[in-house]
C-alpha cells in the first residue's frame, strides 16, 4: 500500500496527462504567434486581409524605409557575436582556471556571475554611463561596444551553463592526463576539455545570443540601435511590419535552438583515416 | 569564436630511452600546514619497478606526484636520468603516468586515445597509428580501437591508459593505484600484465598502492610510507622476513599480536626467547609481531581452543584462542583439519619477531 503510493508519486505522469500538459503549454506559446500572423496579414481595421504587408517588404522604396531597420539587425547580429565573444575568451577559460585550479574561488566566482541577475537594466544603465563616455571616447561610438555590456548581463546564464558542464566531467584528471602525455595547457584547454564541454559552451553561446536578441532597455537607454529599439521605433509608424520582424526573431531563435540542440547531442563523430 | 587562442605543441623531443635513474633527494612538501613529504629520499634504477606503498595520507601520492611534476615540491631535489626536473613542467617531463579514475578522454575513440601522446610529440599520422595499434596490441585490445570509453569496462579503460601512458616509450612510467577501482579477479590478472609489460620494455616505474599484497607481488623493491617518510626500502622478501620497525612488520603480511616481555633485548614469550628484529627498544612488556606461518600446531605446547579454520588453496589458516585468552591465526599445511572447538596445543617455532611498546595500537 505505501510501497504503491510512493511509486505513484514517484511515477510519470500518464500520457494523457503529458499530452494535456504539453498541449496548454503549447498554446500559452503558439496563439500570440498565430495571432501575429494573422495580424500581419490584415488590412488596417477593415476586417478584411492583404498580403501587402509582406509583399511590401520587398518592394524598391521599403529598403529605403526600413533601411534603419535592417541596419539595427545587423548591430544586434554583430553584438551577439561580440557577447559570445566575450563569453568564450573570457568566462570560459576563467572558470575552468578556477575549477582546476582555485577551488576556493568558485563561490566567489558564482556570486560575481550571478550579480546581474539581481541588478535591474536601468540601474545598470545608470553605472554605465559614465564608462560609456570613456568606452567611447577610446573606441568610438559603434554599437558593438553595447557588447561589453551584454557580456556582464548573460554572465548568470552562461555561468550556469558552463558550470553544469565542467562538474560534470572529470576536469582534473583529464588535464593531468594530457599534460603528462605531453600536452602544454593551452592544447589541453583545445583539444581535451572544450570538446567534452561543448553542451555547456553551446548552451551558454546559445543563451547569450537569445538574451542579446532581445535586450531593448540597456540599447535604448544608451541611445543605440538595437533589433529591439528599432522595432519600436517602426511599429509607431508601421506596426504591421514591426510585427513581422518580431516574427522572424522568433524563428531564427527557433532555428538557433533546433541547430545547437542537435549540436549537443550528435554522439562523437567516428572518423576513419 | 576562438580566433585568439594559439596552438602550442609540446618541445620535447623524443628520444626512446627505456630506463632512466630516478633519485628524489630530501623532498619535502607541505600542504597548508600537513607535511606531506617529510625529506624523502628514493632512488629508482634504471628499469626498476618500485612500489611505494603505505596507508592512505601517508604521502605515497604525492611522491608520485611530485615525480610527474603535478605537484610541486617545496624543497629538495627531483633527477630523472642526470638532470634536475623540479622545474620541468609535466608536459616536458617525458614520463607515463596511469590514474586510479579513469582517464580516458571521453570524446575520443581508443586508438585515438594512444595516439595521443605520438601526436603531441608530432609523429606523423601513419607512424602514430602503427606505433598506437603495436601497443594496443601489447595489452590485447586491437580489436575495440573504434570504441569509445563508456563502450568499455574497468579493466579495458585502465588497459588503454597503460597502453596510452606506454605509447611513446616514456623514460619513467607512474602508476598512481591504477587497479584499485578493479574487481579482486581483474586486479590481479592486470598487476601480472603491468609487470610483464615493464619487464618487457625496461622501463622504470613507481606503483603506487595501499594493498600490500600488490605490492609485494609485482615490485623489485617495496618502499613502506608513513607520515610523509620511507620507513623502509627493501625487497619484499627482505621486508617480510627482517622489518626494519614493528610498523613495517605490521603493514606488510599477516601478523598475530601477542603480549610478550622483554628481557635483556630478547622477547619472552610463552616461554621461548626470540631474537628481536629492527631498533632495540627498553625492557619490559611489549606486544610481539608473529607470523601465522612462525606458529605450529604441534602435539604439545600452549594450549588453546580453535575458533575457525579457513582452507586457502595451498594451505589451511586456522584461528586458535590461546588459555590467556590470546588470539592467534596459525598457518599450516591443508591436510589437518582442526574443527571449531577443538583442545588444540601450538608452540612457536623460534623465528625472530618484531615487537610494538605495549600501549600503542599501531
Amino acid at each position: 500500500m505505501t510501497a504503491n503510493q510512493a511509486v505513484r508519486i514517484g511515477a510519470e505522469p500518464s500520457a494523457l496527462t503529458r499530452r494535456l500538459i504539453l498541449g496548454i503549454i503549447g498554446a500559452i506559446f503558439l496563439i500570440p504567434v498565430i495571432a501575429m500572423i494573422e495580424f500581419t496579414f490584415r488590412n488596417g481595421l477593415a476586417g478584411d486581409y492583404t498580403t501587402s504587408h509582406w509583399t511590401g517588404l520587398f518592394s524598391e522604396d521599403s529598403a529605403r524605409t526600413y533601411r534603419g531597420l535592417y541596419e539595427a539587425i545587423e548591430n544586434s547580429l554583430v553584438l551577439a557575436a561580440v557577447t559570445v565573444g566575450i563569453v568564450l575568451v573570457l568566462l570560459l577559460p576563467t572558470m575552468v582556471l578556477v575549477h582546476m585550479q582555485f577551488p576556493r574561488l568558485k563561490r566567489t566566482l558564482e556570486f560575481i556571475c550571478i550579480i546581474p541577475i539581481t541588478v535591474p537594466a536601468i540601474v545598470l544603465v545608470v553605472g554605465l554611463a559614465p564608462v560609456y563616455s570613456v568606452v567611447v571616447q577610446v573606441l568610438g561610438g559603434s554599437t558593438w561596444t553595447l557588447a561589453f555590456a551584454y557580456g556582464i548581463t548573460v554572465l548568470p546564464y552562461a555561468y550556469r551553463a558552463i558550470q553544469g558542464n565542467l562538474d560534470a566531467i572529470p576536469v582534473k584528471t583529464l588535464s593531468e592526463a594530457a599534460s603528462t602525455l605531453g600536452a602544454g595547457w593551452l592544447r589541453v584547454l583545445w583539444t581535451i576539455l572544450l570538446p567534452n564541454l561543448r553542451r555547456g559552451v553551446l548552451a551558454a553561446s546559445f543563451i547569450s545570443i537569445a538574451v542579446v536578441l532581445g535586450e531593448f532597455t540597456i540599447a535604448s537607454l544608451l541611445n543605440r540601435r538595437n533589433l529591439q529599439t528599432a522595432l519600436l521605433q517602426v511599429s509607431q509608424s508601421d506596426p504591421w511590419v514591426a510585427v513581422i520582424f518580431a516574427l522572424a526573431a522568433l524563428a531564427l531563435a527557433f532555428i538557433l535552438l533546433l541547430i545547437i540542440g542537435r549540436l549537443g547531442s550528435a554522439t562523437p563523430s567516428r572518423r576513419k583515416s | 569564436m576562438t580566433a585568439t587562442f594559439t596552438m602550442t605543441g609540446p618541445t620535447a623531443t623524443h628520444t626512446p630511452t627505456a630506463g632512466a635513474t630516478v633519485q628524489l633527494s630530501a623532498v619535502v612538501k607541505a600542504f597548508a600546514g600537513h607535511t606531506a613529504l617529510n625529506s624523502i629520499d628514493l632512488e629508482v634504477a634504471p628499469g626498476e619497478l618500485v612500489a611505494l606503498l603505505g596507508p592512505s595520507g601517508c604521502g605515497k601520492t604525492t611522491a608520485l606526484r611530485s615525480i610527474s611534476g603535478l605537484e610541486s615540491i617545496d624543497s629538495g631535489r627531483i633527477v630523472i636520468d642526470g638532470v634536475d626536473v623540479a622545474d620541468t613542467p609535466t608536459n616536458k617531463r617525458d614520463i607515463g603516468m596511469v590514474f586510479q579514475a579513469y582517464s580516458l578522454f571521453p570524446h575520443m575513440t581508443v586508438l585515438e586515445n594512444v595516439e595521443f601522446g605520438l601526436k603531441m610529440r608530432k609523429v606523423a599520422a601513419a607512424r602514430r597509428r602503427e606505433r598506437a595499434l603495436e601497443t594496443l596490441d601489447m595489452v590485447g585490445l586491437t580489436k575495440h580501437q573504434d570504441r569509445f570509453a563508456h563502450q568499455l569496462s574497468g579493466g579495458q579503460q585502465q588497459r588503454v591508459a597503460l597502453a596510452r601512458a606506454l605509447v611513446t616509450r616514456p623514460r619513467v612510467l607512474l602508476l598512481d593505484e591504477p587497479l584499485s577501482a578493479l574487481d579482486a579477479k581483474v586486479r590481479v590478472q592486470l598487476r601480472e600484465e603491468i609487470r610483464r609489460l615493464q619487464t618487457e620494455l625496461g622501463i622504470t616505474t613507481v606503483f603506487v598502492t595501499h594493498d600490500q599484497e600488490e605490492a609485494l607481488a609485482v615490485a623489485d623493491r617495496v618502499a613502506v610510507m608513513r607520515d610523509g617518510r620511507i620507513e623502509q626500502i627493501g625487497t619484499p622478501e627482505e621486508l617480510y622476513a627482517t622489518p626494519a620497525n614493528a610498523f613495517v612488520a605490521d603493514f606488510v603480511g599477516l601478523s598475530n599480536r601477542m603480549p610478550a616481555e622483554l628481557v635483556d633485548g630478547q622477547v619472552t614469550l610463552h616461554g621461548c626467547s626470540l631474537n628481536l628484529l629492527g631498533d632495540p627498544m627498553p625492557d619490559g612488556p611489549v606486544i610481539a609481531l608473529v607470523r601465522p606461518e612462525d606458529i605450529a600446531l604441534t602435539a604439545d605446547g600452549i594450549a588453546g581452543t580453535v575458533i575457525s579454520s579457513s582452507f586457502l588453496g595451498s594451505l589451511r589458516r586456522t584461528r586458535v584462542r590461546l588459555f590467556d585468552d590470546t588470539v592467534v591465526a596459525i598457518q599450516h599445511e591443508v591436510e589437518r583439519h582442526p574443527l571449531p572447538g577443538e583442545a588444540v596445543t601450538v608452540r612457536l617455532k623460534g623465528a625472530p619477531v618484531s615487537a610494538l611498546p605495549p600501549k600503542v595500537k599501531k
